[in-house]
């Protein structure tokens, strides 16, 4: 696997956005809500259960359903000419353009760019004494790892299991939990990163936090 | 000016400051009065204490305490409702801490004090009480419970009880009646704090009531500052004795405000507002005393009693151990003269005022004393809150009366005198029996065997016995289904899961027609008018509607409430917000509440709570199950004082009498259920059911976010999380409602359907 990093930086810089097209769920008479370029919000509140700004109303046999952002950003490409119409299941009305923050790019990099070591199952995760007395010792050290190390315990109902590094070898990069976390399965665990691509890694993240504006 | 200022002129000017601040509590600040003014010279004063000429500083002292003089006359004589509430809410104000210091003798916190304590905001202590009679001490043991306001403790949350702070209440109570000694309650609440967590406020403010009914020890409560059910929590009590610049009330003005003015979450609401919904809640002693909802109130000072005030500990002192002697001597059989001495002591004029008592009175009971003390608390609370109209009945309405009438007195010698011979005898004849059996047994035995092998005993057609046949029969629809009004509609409704399950929208006719306002894919309820469970829940012709006449009104002329009320009887048809009636399910006879949403959201007043009461007794004496079906209630209605409030210690106490006479009492929730009725005689069921996709709970979630700062999951009033608190026992399903009903009828109360 073989990514060219500064591709990638380029990508991101002239493009730091994410678009998300909202098409009908179903049949019905759209009532558009917003204007092109208008700012929306997605859901808020500590349970997302604050709807997000009204995008357009779908009319079906009577029934109004409110459609509301699922994300923040602004609309773009709106179709202002479906406004009033019937249109049928499937139809982009509008795009909306969330811009990425700096977090959110390094997220996506470290991404594509860092191999996952994801969550076997839901439970608590540890790192072995070794690993946690090895980053206790000296925080800046690498952690390297190659396959069949004993990296993690996974511990559920008062029973610990040893977990095993699989994977390509590499540089502990990233931990995605805190220790004794409680991690859904499938969640990220571990980013590795290889050896040789470390640097410019690093050197990346350096500049996206420094250079770029939010 | 006297020696003593001059000595301790420091002091005085702070007491001055105290003073002007107490005011700008009171007239909610500084700008009333030109208090302003006079607060900056005392600050003056303060700072150049040591400058000033003897002379110029004592000038200036007693031109500010003239002034001074002059404003706390002007408010004494003009003291709103909302004033009164400003001087119990003021910092100033006396707590339970010195009442305990200065009313007691001696006492031990129970429970952890201060910060370390269950619930900081409920103190509960063993207390010595003494009285001096001719120059001679008796000691009195009591419990103190009360609400502990603190001296702007943050920990104290404001003397709002937590669940598990009413728990601890209802632990000591229960020692109190262990070891025989009264309960003496301080109510200073704001309000419960409104938290579903185990043991739940609505829930655990129940289960005090439940007990506080018979708990079979004398209480006597005092109210300072009575919010609603947090105050009634611990404040069942055979008197209740207020003081007078307290406040009882059903909400606080400003939540009245609110609801009044329709004021959005996080808006202000205008201090008028406040000031009308103050004065039209009848909250202060005088308007209770009216009301009838306490008993005597305990002068303080003209504006309110402070923490210094220790001619009103005294008084109060004195009231509280004759209050107890007054509740202790109507249960003897013997008191007259008893009685008089301490009439005649209580008359005395307050100047010449003495603590001392003229007889001793020990407080123990015994065992009948206890019982004539449940009968007195029963008949207390069923005379109170009395604030519905009675409309005039008609001949066919009286008839139905008169029958009843004489049912009930045919009940009481059916389940009264025969019943209680007939189980004697019965029970004689089982144990003889019994024995007996033992003995033929190994005689009879082998014939018996013979005796089966040769005629064998007949089965049915296809081998069930009646139960087996009658159980069957509930999976029947046996009459045409009743259709709700809202099918009518040709249209298509979203189910609010249908993001999470991806429900289908849903044809309206189909939806309540053929599903009963089910949602087929996940199950969610929609609302259904309380006419479908009229129609659907009971037996068909079985439902007999009594005590119609029985009408809400408005007992504290509350401004606007009368056309309000007007509206609805005429959009309803219908008199209050609940429906008591006889009816049956697969032929078993049962009475029901039933609360709905229509009339004034099912709130409930002085008519609800009367019906309810009724329909519990009618359920005791016909020996018959109890169903409350909770269509809808939003708790207390506001309308109607503390003449609501009363409602639920009263309905508790009949739902307790009921209960503990043998009968099945079965509450079930729909749609929303809150505050006030659940937090008591729905509360204290031992079984409540929700209805899916019900919610259940103590306070809202804007009262929740208003008063803990926090917010809620907007799942956290479901009938699911409900279950996982284990506030209700169970969820029915609607469409299963009449099944189910049946088989806890038939499980949950016995071969009699009443235990006793």
């Amino acid at each position: 696997m073989e990514i060219n990093l500064k591709d990638l930086l380029k990508k991101y810089k002239s493009h730091p956005y994410e678009d998300h097209e909202i098409r009908t769920p179903h049949t019905g008479v759209v009532h558009i809500n917003v204007e092109d370029g208008q700012e929306v919000s997605g859901p808020t509140g500590l349970w997302n259960h604050r709807p997000g700004t009204l995008l357009y109303v779908l009319e079906r046999e009577g029934n109004p359903k409110h459609i509301t952002s699922k994300y923040t950003g602004f609309v773009t490409k709106l179709r202002k000419e479906l406004d009033g119409s019937f249109v049928q299941a499937g139809e982009p009305v509008m795009l909306i353009r969330h811009r990425l923050n700096k977090e959110e790019i390094i997220d996506r990099i470290l991404r594509e760019v860092l191999y996952i070591f994801p969550a076997p199952q839901r439970a608590r995760y540890f790192f072995t004494p070794e690993v946690s007395a090895a980053m206790e010792k000296d925080k800046k050290k690498a952690i390297n790892l190659k396959e069949g190390d004993e990296i993690l315990i996974m511990s559920l109902m008062k029973r610990d299991t040893l977990l095993s590094y699989e994977g390509p070898a590499g540089v502990l990069y990233k931990v995605y939990f805190k220790h004794g976390d409680l991690m859904e399965q499938g969640t990220p665990l571990l980013g590795i990163c290889s050896p040789e691509r470390l640097p410019f890694v690093e050197k990346m993240i350096q500049r996206i936090r420094t250079e770029w504006d939010d | 000016m006297d020696q003593k200022r001059l000595l301790d002129s420091g002091k005085y000017i702070t007491e001055l400051a105290q003073r002007i601040n107490y005011l700008a509590d009171i007239k909610g600040g500084l700008e009333w009065g030109s208090l302003q003014e006079l607060l900056d010279r005392v600050q003056n004063l303060r700072s150049k204490l040591f400058d000033l000429k003897e002379d110029e500083l004592f000038v200036e002292l007693e031109q500010i305490e003239r002034r001074l003089d002059y404003l706390e006359d002007r408010v004494v004589q003009d003291l709103s409702p909302i004033e009164i509430v400003n001087i119990v809410r003021s910092p100033q104000r006396f707590t339970l801490q010195d009442i305990l210091e200065n009313c007691y003798d001696s006492y031990t916190e129970l429970g952890g004090e201060g910060e370390c304590n269950i619930d900081p905001a409920v103190v509960v202590a063993r207390a010595t009480i003494t009285r001096r009679v001719k120059n001679r001490l008796y000691y009195h043991q009591v419990m103190v419970i009360g609400h502990e306001k603190g001296y702007g403790e943050e920990f104290r949350n404001g003397g709002c009880a937590k669940p598990w702070g009413n728990e601890k209440a209802l632990r000591y109570m229960k020692v109190a009646e262990i070891e025989g000694i009264p309960i003496h309650s301080y109510i200073f609440t704001p309000g419960a704090y409104p938290i579903e967590d185990y043991p739940g406020a609505a829930q655990q403010i129940a289960r005090n009531l439940f007990r506080m009914s018979r708990l079979k020890v004398p209480i006597v409560a005092f109210i300072s500052e009575g919010g609603s059910g947090g105050a009634e929590a611990i404040g069942l009590a055979d008197i209740r004795l207020m003081a007078s610049r307290g406040y009882y009330s059903v909400i606080s003005p400003e939540g009245a405000a609110a609801i009044e003015g329709r004021i959005k979450e996080g808006g202000k609401v205008p201090r008028e507002l406040v000031e009308h919904c103050a004065a039209q809640l009848k909250m202060t002693a005088e308007d209770n005393l009216k009301l009838k909802t306490i008993d005597r109130i305990i002068e303080e000072p003209p504006l309110g009693a402070r923490r210094g005030d220790y001619q009103f500990f005294r008084r109060l002192r004195y009231e509280m151990v004759r209050a107890t002697d007054e509740v202790v001597l109507q249960t003897k059989s013997f008191r007259t003269f008893r009685s008089y001495a301490l009439k005649r002591q209580s008359q005395e004029k307050e100047e010449d005022f003495s603590d001392e008592f003229d007889i001793h009175i020990k407080w123990s009971l015994t065992d009948s004393e206890k019982k004539r003390l449940l009968e007195l608390r029963s008949k207390k609370y069923r005379a109170m809150g009395k604030g519905y109209k009675e409309l005039r009945q008609t001949l066919q309405s009286r008839l139905s009366e008169a029958v009843e009438s004489l049912k009930q007195n045919y009940y009481d010698i059916r389940y009264g005198l025969l019943r209680q011979h007939s189980r004697q005898v019965q029970k004689l004849i089982e144990e003889v029996s019994s024995e007996g059996s033992v003995f033929l047994k190994t005689v009879t035995e082998p014939v018996r065997v013979a005796y089966d092998f040769v005629f064998p005993k007949p089965k049915s057609e296809n081998g069930l016995n009646q139960q087996d046949i009658l159980r069957r029969s509930i999976f029947m629809q046996e009459w045409e289904q009743y259709i709700s009004p809202l099918a009518n509609e040709d249209k298509t409704v979203s189910c609010p899961n249908a993001e999470k399950y991806g429900c289908k929208d849903l044809w309206v006719p189909d939806l309540y027609g053929e599903f009963s306002g089910v949602c087929p894919s996940c199950g969610h309820h929609f609302p259904l008018e309380y006419q479908w469970y009229l129609q659907n829940l009971f037996d068909p012709g079985s439902v007999r509607e009594f005590n119609k006449h029985i009408v809400s009104a408005n007992p504290l002329k509350f401004q606007g409430f009368d056309e309000k009320l007007k509206k609805a009887i005429e959009r309803t048809g219908r008199g209050s917000a609940i429906i008591t009636f006889d009816a049956s399910v697969f032929d078993i006879k049962i009475v029901v509440a039933m609360l709905y949403s229509d009339f004034r959201s099912g709130t409930v007043g002085s008519a609800e709570g009367e019906k309810f009461i009724r329909a519990c007794d009618r359920a005791r004496t016909t020996r018959r199950p109890f169903l409350a079906y909770i269509h809808t209630t939003g708790g207390i209605r506001i309308h109607e004082g503390t003449l609501g409030v009363i409602q639920m210690p009263r309905c508790t106490l009949v739902v307790r009498e009921y209960i503990d006479s043998g009968g099945l009492y079965i509450v079930v929730y729909d749609n929303n259920s809150y505050a006030g009725p659940v937090a008591s005689f729905l509360g204290c069921s031992p079984y409540q059911v929700g209805i899916r996709s019900s919610r259940i709970g103590f306070a809202g979630p804007r009262v929740i976010r208003e008063t803990t700062g926090a917010d809620v999951p907007p799942d956290y009033h479901s009938a699911k999380n409900a279950l996982k608190r284990g506030h209700i026992q169970g969820i029915w399903d609607r469409r299963e409602f009449r099944k189910n009903l049946f088989e806890a009828l038939m499980t949950m109360g016995g071969p009699h359907l009443y235990y006793k």
